[in-house]
């Protein structure tokens, strides 16, 4: 939580600097419902992630320098910086992928789930979405395939409260998203986002439930986004108080603290040691992904493509 | 050789690739137990169970997304659209998806997926089961688009799509899925000879060249019978795969007739012909050119579904050899 809250704070400077080229959108305030759910997985387990994906990357095992050069537009970056902020994938520990579209990672996590199924494999493939993503046909379409297959899929709802600027409330008929999983004959488990723990929990049982060959499991973890939908956004849906409610009293880097300091898991010294140690991660990463190559634009021919027979374009 | 059709040629094919290789699998709408609307998958569920032949709901965008979710972690489905039309449903993850991954991810992933299904008009389905809208993938990067004409090709050209690692539009035509011919029936996925990107020329000929592609390769090699018997001696090249587009062959044929009729059953502005005509109007092809091009195409309506009303929209054999009498005046 300490180093994607300093990944993204590290991030906002770099912006202020003038060093970011496109949009991002930060997940500050957010941090419990990437490491809840990705703590809770095995090695082999897939995630599929958002628009608001950096948590959940850096949760599933990402190095934050490559993330830093993807969006520092760097060609040692994840994508080469093709992709950027929106498309950043790490597959090879199993992130299939941040995906610019809301609910457009939906069915794919449905098809990595089948193919699981396929395998023999016991992977558990997570989803996590926006409560946005909710109100979506492919949300529809996908629990719905995952309920009637049994697929070994988590689909985590990280509700902040907005769609852009549309409040749940207003957005989702019913405002209850975990409730859809019972139209689709899925447990769907609404829980506290900003509790690191209770996300751990809900995951964990979710997980079991998949690899036991029960099938698909919906969570909806209520949380809150501290910062605006992206880069241009003048917080004109919300009130400032609404903001400073959520940080000051249910932040949910600040409640597991309070949690470790009660009952004695870490002291106030490791404590703040954890969190220095995010902020030099970062620092370091940022330091590292400056000195990388600008991607070279004469790569792009034929790049569109994993087999290129060269015929493409008529002129 | 066996006497088949190109729907029974298309059904071998997926034989083929469900034996060889157990990572294809096949997922659709009635495809299992009804055996395909068109009864193309006809006795695949019996013959390869419910895990390899899937019954979808009719839920077209998570078809598609299925497929892309399944072949960027090793799998390679065939996923149908019942009709061609419900494609459109499944935008999202076709353009957005399937095309992007392997180029925005920095090439972290390829996406090996057939995503087919029946287009074209004649069948009085009307104006949304009727479309062909090949041109709309074939203008995305990442996508291959396939068309194939011929039932050898239907088959051939859907193996040589399996051994692709890119997201392939594989676009039938309903009104050639009874056709019959001879094929040779290949017994493994490499023994295909189709290659993705290649036309071929289907009649050789010196005057005129017509460049068409599924249903209208057998109407334009219909029409290039009636214009020899008036001593046109037509050309007609098969595009097979309109994405990659075999430019060379097209530029080859114009150079050697010096005249060029596009024919496609899809409506002419912004289509097929439109990029066929500029592959040679934008190279040396061009010098070659004895007369302006002619593009044949539907009428620019959706599909109508009085049968007169169907027929005088889809171009017909007539069609073509009005366009070709037309190069041929100049």
């Amino acid at each position: 939580m300490w180093t994607i809250r300093a990944f993204e704070q590290g991030l906002e400077e770099l912006f202020q600097r003038g060093l970011l080229h496109g949009t991002m959108h930060l997940s500050i305030g957010q941090e419990a419902v990437a490491t809840g759910v990705c703590g809770a997985l095995a090695e082999g387990d897939l995630i599929t992630s958002t628009h608001r994906g950096h948590g959940h990357c850096l949760a599933h095992g990402a190095d934050p320098e490559r993330m830093m050069a993807e969006l520092l537009a760097k060609e040692s970056g994840y994508c080469k910086g093709r992709g950027g902020s929106m498309h950043i994938a790490d597959v090879s520990r199993g992130n299939l992928g941040a995906n610019g579209i809301v609910a457009g990672s939906m069915t794919i996590a449905a098809g990595a789930a089948l193919a699981q199924q396929q395998q023999g494999s016991d992977a558990v493939v997570v989803c996590f979405f926006g409560d946005g993503a909710a109100n979506e046909g492919a949300f529809h379409e996908a629990l719905n395939l995952a309920g009637i297959w049994d697929l070994p899929v988590i689909y985590v709802c990280e509700n902040n409260q907005y769609g852009m600027s549309m409040a749940t409330a207003r957005a989702a008929a019913g405002n209850d998203i975990a409730g859809r999983g019972a139209a689709y004959g899925l447990p769907g488990t609404k829980v506290n986002g900003n509790d690191i723990l209770a996300v751990r929990e809900a995951t964990l049982e979710a997980a079991a439930r998949a690899r036991a060959g029960e099938g698909a499991s919906l969570i909806e973890a209520v949380t809150y986004r501290y910062r605006g939908h992206s880069k241009s956004d003048r917080n004109l849906y919300r009130t400032r108080e609404e903001i400073t409610e959520w940080r000051d009293e249910r932040d949910p880097i600040d409640a597991f603290t309070r949690y470790c300091t009660e009952h004695e898991v870490l002291s106030e010294q490791e404590i703040t040691a954890a969190s220095q140690r995010g902020k030099d991660t970062i620092k370091e990463a940022v330091a590292g992904a400056m000195t990388g190559a600008e991607p070279d634009p004469t790569e792009l021919a034929g790049a569109a493509y994993a087999a290129n027979p060269g015929m493409e374009g008529a002129a | 050789m066996t006497r088949t059709t190109y729907a029974k040629a298309l059904a071998e094919a997926f034989r083929v690739a469900l034996a060889e290789d157990e990572r294809v699998f096949m997922a659709g709408e009635d495809i299992g137990i009804y055996g395909g609307a068109f009864g193309v998958t006809d006795g695949l569920l019996d013959e390869f169970g419910p895990k390899r032949i899937l019954d979808t709901p009719i839920s077209e965008e998570v078809i598609a997304g299925l497929a892309v979710g399944a072949a960027i972690v090793g799998q390679r489905p065939i996923v149908e659209m019942q009709f061609s039309d419900f494609i459109v449903n499944a935008m999202d993850p076709i353009v957005n998806q399937a095309a992007k991954l392997h180029f925005m991810y920095g090439g972290q992933v390829s996406v090996p997926m057939i995503i087919r299904g029946p287009g074209g008009g004649g069948t009085g389905a009307a104006a949304q089961h009727s479309q062909s809208l090949e041109a709309w993938f074939a203008h995305v990067p990442g996508l291959k688009v396939v068309t194939p004409a011929t039932a050898q090709d239907v088959h051939d050209l859907l193996l040589a799509s399996l051994l692709d690692p890119d997201p392939v539009v594989f676009l039938e035509h309903k009104l050639l899925y009874k056709v019959e011919e001879d094929v040779e029936f290949r017994s493994s996925i490499a023994d295909t000879p189709a290659q993705l990107g290649q036309a071929l020329v289907r009649r050789e000929g010196g005057d005129c060249s017509i460049v068409a592609y599924s249903i209208m390769v057998p109407r334009a090699l219909e029409a290039a019978e009636v214009l020899a018997e008036e001593g046109i001696d037509v050309e007609v090249v098969d595009l097979r795969t309109l994405r990659p587009m075999d430019t060379t062959t097209i530029r080859s044929s114009v150079k050697k007739t010096g005249r060029l009729v596009t024919a496609q059953e899809a409506p002419v502005p912004v289509s097929i012909g439109a990029e066929v005509a500029a592959c040679v109007a934008g190279s040396d092809a061009l010098d070659y050119l004895l007369a302006p091009i002619q593009r044949v195409g539907s009428l620019d309506v959706p599909m109508p579904y009085a049968k007169t009303l169907e027929t005088a929209t889809i171009p017909q054999t007539g069609d073509i050899v009005d366009a070709a009498r037309r190069v041929m005046k100049d």
